[in-house]
């Protein structure tokens, strides 16, 4: 596609990424959301709410964090200048900090006393309950019951952060079902709560305001990468699940048509085994959490239960930006299955002293593959999104360590 | 071809009644059960029929509904299944309406499904999760088919915002009587009559309350003041605590004469 027809058409007034994105939700919901609408829309411009988030950012996430050159990983991108966007360095170890900041000064600017969160590897939900914490909100988080026990580390986390954990036992129990758990409990308790939903998905205005509390992974990584190479990168690498981390990441260099943008999608067992979370592989156009995008679904519509290593790109849809993205070609969408991901993970591990998240290991992978391609002159920022803790069970059992055992 | 539901909703007038609709999902517990269920509703004072379209991510549902279109799924619930009940029952008399989440009728496609939706003699669908705003094709193939459209209000709904969502609605208004999901309730929000009146105020259309209605007393309460009282959960919990088949039909009727009074002001 020419590069004149792929300038971003950001979000218009109705809340589309062209046919994507948009409001599909219950009629109760409407009010909520144009009230946080304009919520948002009055903070950002509010020098009083910019500065009380710069503040955060700075003070207790810990911004800005490092773009770290990883020379030795990058002998096995095919020599190719790598650098690790370091949102793993954030307090509580991934980026979704940046967004809960945001929407919970927002929920106190709305006057409300409650945040509802979804979660699936349990980073979000960790989140939540971290800033439901810090501005004494009361917080639950729904969580599917099947990652309450892939991810008790994070389960505990969360209660010892004062918040209430609800296992859910419905439909297939992972964070398509937390979703529309929230969601009900939404419905039922707006006038006194906000939903802080995680990624870019949802109805509109989420997509364009979780995209704008991300931003600030993408400004600090074009100024960082200009300081220490004196140029733009050749590719900006991150995994999507939703797809926060790519957004955020990717918002700093949109509008440079010459920086390639890369978003890796969990391939689970391999495309073809249906057992995966690639939605641009294997997907089609729907309508899914309230907004038209790429979904997971059987010829009638049906949701499809996703697969991956990982549970936080474990999700049937994906933000409507990235669909947009994808049709357009500004960016490009690939499978990377669950032995490339832990092959980049145990890579990562042994030449840079630093474990990432599985999640974050697709875009690992993603920068082994990419980085063989463009050769060694090449410069890639890859977005660190995560740090590893909360999946050395699931990597030990990966690779056959035994726990249990005295060393 | 059956009633319509402006035929149904004038009858009523004449009546001095309100309209009582039931819901329940297509093919629950099974394609041939969920027929027979549906029959005998109608046969029991079921006026109006909302079928509902089981998916698989019902967010506006309570726990329920959520169990019975789980098992519809699992005994093959297709949109084809839920085009052949209406068939059935509209063979049988009853004036039928779909509800339906918003994916499974778009990637049925909307023209085609309104098109075979007129075709078996649906008269309407509600679309609880389709907004004004991203209804413009689904206005036209309705439109064309001649299907109604029904969309909801809340009691959060602004003014302007019931008269957006009523200037593209057609058939009668669903008027959400709580902010919630499905489900029974002991009693029925007080917030019901003031978005009636205010919905009132605003369209000529019949006006429906649904959500939290489970009993003839409720019924007869809400009939006080709305075109239309809409029941689905209740019915849905007979059928799940029932043992079998003959008395999950036996409880529906049941259930369906308690209301049919209700709406009468009996």
């Amino acid at each position: 596609m020419a590069i004149e027809s792929i300038a971003p058409a950001g979000q218009d007034a109705s809340g589309h990424f062209g046919p994507y994105g948009g409001r599909f939700v219950p009629e109760s919901l409407t009010a909520a959301l144009d009230e946080l609408d304009a919520a948002y829309h009055a903070a950002i411009v509010d020098p009083e709410f910019i500065a009380e988030l710069a503040g955060l950012e700075r003070d207790y996430t810990g911004r800005p964090n490092p773009l770290t050159r990883a020379a030795r990983f990058g002998e096995l991108c095919g020599g190719a200048r790598i650098y690790l966007k370091r949102e793993d360095l954030n307090h509580t170890g991934s980026h979704k900090i940046n967004n809960v900041l945001g929407q919970a000064l927002l929920t106190k600017r709305m006057g409300k006393q409650r945040v509802i969160a979804e979660t699936g590897a349990g980073q979000h939900g960790v989140a939540t309950a971290t800033a439901a914490a810090l501005m004494g909100l009361e917080c639950t988080v729904y969580m599917g019951e099947e990652d309450t026990r892939r991810q008790a580390l994070n389960v505990a986390r969360m209660k010892l952060l004062g918040a209430e954990v609800v296992p859910v036992t419905a439909g297939s129990r992972t964070l398509k079902d937390a979703i529309n758990e929230a969601m009900r409990d939404w419905v039922s308790t707006v006038d006194r709560t906000h939903y802080m939903l995680g990624t870019v998905t949802g109805p509109s205005p989420f997509p364009k305001m979780v995209r704008h509390f991300h931003e600030v992974i993408g400004r600090e990584a074009r100024e960082q990468i200009l300081a220490v190479e004196g140029r733009l990168p050749d590719a900006c690498v991150a995994c999507v699940g939703g797809g926060s981390n790519a957004i955020g990441l990717f918002s700093g260099f949109m509008d440079d048509p010459q920086v390639q943008l890369r978003g890796y999608e969990a391939g689970g067992d391999g495309v073809a085994t249906g057992r995966h979370a690639s939605r641009f592989s294997a997907g089609s156009p729907g309508v899914l959490h309230g907004a038209r995008t790429y979904v997971m679904q059987d010829e009638w519509g049906q949701t499809l239960p996703s697969h991956s290593i990982s549970a936080g790109l474990d999700y049937p849809g994906v933000g409507p930006e990235h669909s947009w993205l994808h049709d357009t070609g500004r960016a490009v969408y690939e499978p990377v299955d669950d032995v490339e991901a832990m092959e980049a993970f145990a890579a990562l591990c042994r030449t840079e002293g630093i474990i990432p998240a599985i999640e974050s290991a697709h875009a690992l992978a993603g920068a082994m593959r990419l980085g063989r391609e463009l050769g060694p002159e090449a410069v890639i920022i890859v977005n660190l999104s995560g740090r590893g803790d909360k999946d050395v069970e699931t990597a030990a059992a990966w690779f056959g360590i035994d726990l249990a055992q005295r060393p | 071809m059956t009633a319509t539901l402006a035929d149904v909703f004038a009858r009523v007038r004449t009546e001095g009644r309100s309209a009582l609709i039931g819901y329940l999902p297509a093919g629950f517990p099974s394609p041939g059960a969920g027929v027979e269920l549906i029959n005998a509703m109608v046969g029991a004072g079921v006026d109006i029929v909302e079928v509902g379209l089981p998916y698989s991510d019902p967010l506006m549902d309570g726990p329920d509904i959520q169990a019975a279109v789980e098992q519809a799924l699992l005994a093959g619930a297709t949109p084809d299944v839920v085009l052949d009940t209406v068939e059935q029952i509209t063979a049988a008399g009853a004036t039928a309406v779909v509800m339906s989440y918003w994916n499974p009728i778009e990637r049925y496609g909307v023209d085609r499904f309104s098109a075979r939706l007129a075709a078996v003699g649906g008269h309407g669908v509600i679309t609880p999760d389709l907004t004004p705003e991203e209804a413009g094709p689904w206005i036209s193939a309705t439109t064309a088919h001649g299907i109604d459209r029904v969309f909801l209000v809340a009691p959060s709904s602004t003014d302007e915002r019931i008269a957006t969502v009523c200037s593209v609605t057609s058939g009668f208004v669903y008027a959400a009587s709580t902010m919630g999901v499905t489900g029974a309730r002991t009693t029925v929000s007080s917030a019901a009559p003031e978005l009636v009146r205010r919905t009132r105020a605003l369209t000529d259309l019949p006006i429906a309350v649904g959500l939290g209605v489970s009993t003839g007393a409720q019924a007869r309460e809400v009939a006080a003041y709305a075109d239309g009282v809409i029941v689905g959960s209740a019915f849905v919990r007979r059928i799940l605590q029932a043992p079998d088949r003959a008395v999950a039909v036996s409880a529906v009727a049941d259930l369906a004469r308690e209301l049919a009074a209700g709406v009468r002001g009996n």
